[in-house]
């Protein structure tokens, strides 16, 4: 569940931050096998999104071919202060959220 | 290269009778296995994709296909009429032809994605960009693989 978020926590309005995420998962592909030939069931991360004072600026599907403790880092421009909401959504019903605020001068 | 309607069928008679079955396809970029092809053609359709303005920054030789950073960035000067849509990315030889999709907009400022990859064997990986015209451009890079990820066993 845990979630490191790095965000400026200043910027001049207009400027273009980057933003980086990384969150824990296992994202177990659903191709792997164990020593007895077991299949191991797919577990992973489908879908991510960050909204900025709720307005979607970044929206990604991932799939098996992410690799484990997905790291996604994009950019997005400064408009106003306020707070940034990062969502993940992934099989089994997996639902993690963080977020990070920002103050635009 | 365009090819006429007369040129086609004289070119698949021949190979016909030359005993080869004729593939014609709209290959998006030359020798792709064709889960690759499906996988790009379900996101594009039957718009062209052209080559360029998508750059692709990954590691040419990778020891360990189980987290293999890639930044995929457009020329874009993301404004509000000209801006990039979404980012697609697909690879050859993993069980599964796509790796991510990422949606942009012109508030994203630079169109430029970064995240860790699997790769399961040397293969080529395709980026493609949707620009607001609805313009697909691709780039593609080739990797080898020294170590491979997705498919091994558990311990």
């Amino acid at each position: 569940m845990a979630a490191l978020i790095n965000v400026p926590a200043k910027a001049k309005r207009g400027d273009v931050i980057e933003i980086r995420t990384l969150t824990s998962h296992i994202m177990e592909t659903g191709f792997r096998h164990t020593a007895d030939g077991a299949l191991v069931p797919r577990d992973i991360i489908t879908s991510f999104t960050c909204r900025y004072n709720g307005t979607e600026v970044f929206r990604a599907d991932l799939f098996p071919a992410i690799a484990a403790n997905p790291y996604l880092s994009f950019f997005t421009v400064a408009k106003e202060s306020g707070k940034l909401e990062f969502e993940w959504i992934g099989d089994n019903g997996y639902s993690s959220t963080a977020s990070a605020s920002i103050t635009v001068e | 290269m365009p090819t006429t309607r007369r040129q086609f069928l004289s070119i698949a008679g021949g190979a016909t009778v030359a005993g080869t079955i004729p593939i014609v396809t709209l290959r998006p970029l030359e020798a792709t296995p064709a889960t690759l092809s499906t996988a790009i053609r379900n996101v594009v359709g039957e718009a062209q994709i052209r080559t360029g303005k998508v750059k692709l920054d990954i590691p040419p030789l990778v020891e360990n296909g189980n987290t293999v950073p890639m930044t995929v960035s457009v020329a874009s000067p993301m404004t509000a009429n000209d801006y990039v849509k979404s980012i697609h990315v697909f690879n050859e030889k993993n069980p599964q032809p796509n790796i991510g999709n990422f949606y942009l907009n012109p508030s994203s400022g630079r169109a430029q994605v970064s995240t860790r990859i699997r790769l399961a064997d040397t293969q080529k990986v395709v980026a493609i960009a949707r620009l607001s015209d609805d313009t697909f451009w691709q780039v593609g890079a080739d990797i080898v693989v020294t170590l491979a990820a997705c498919t091994e066993e558990m311990n």
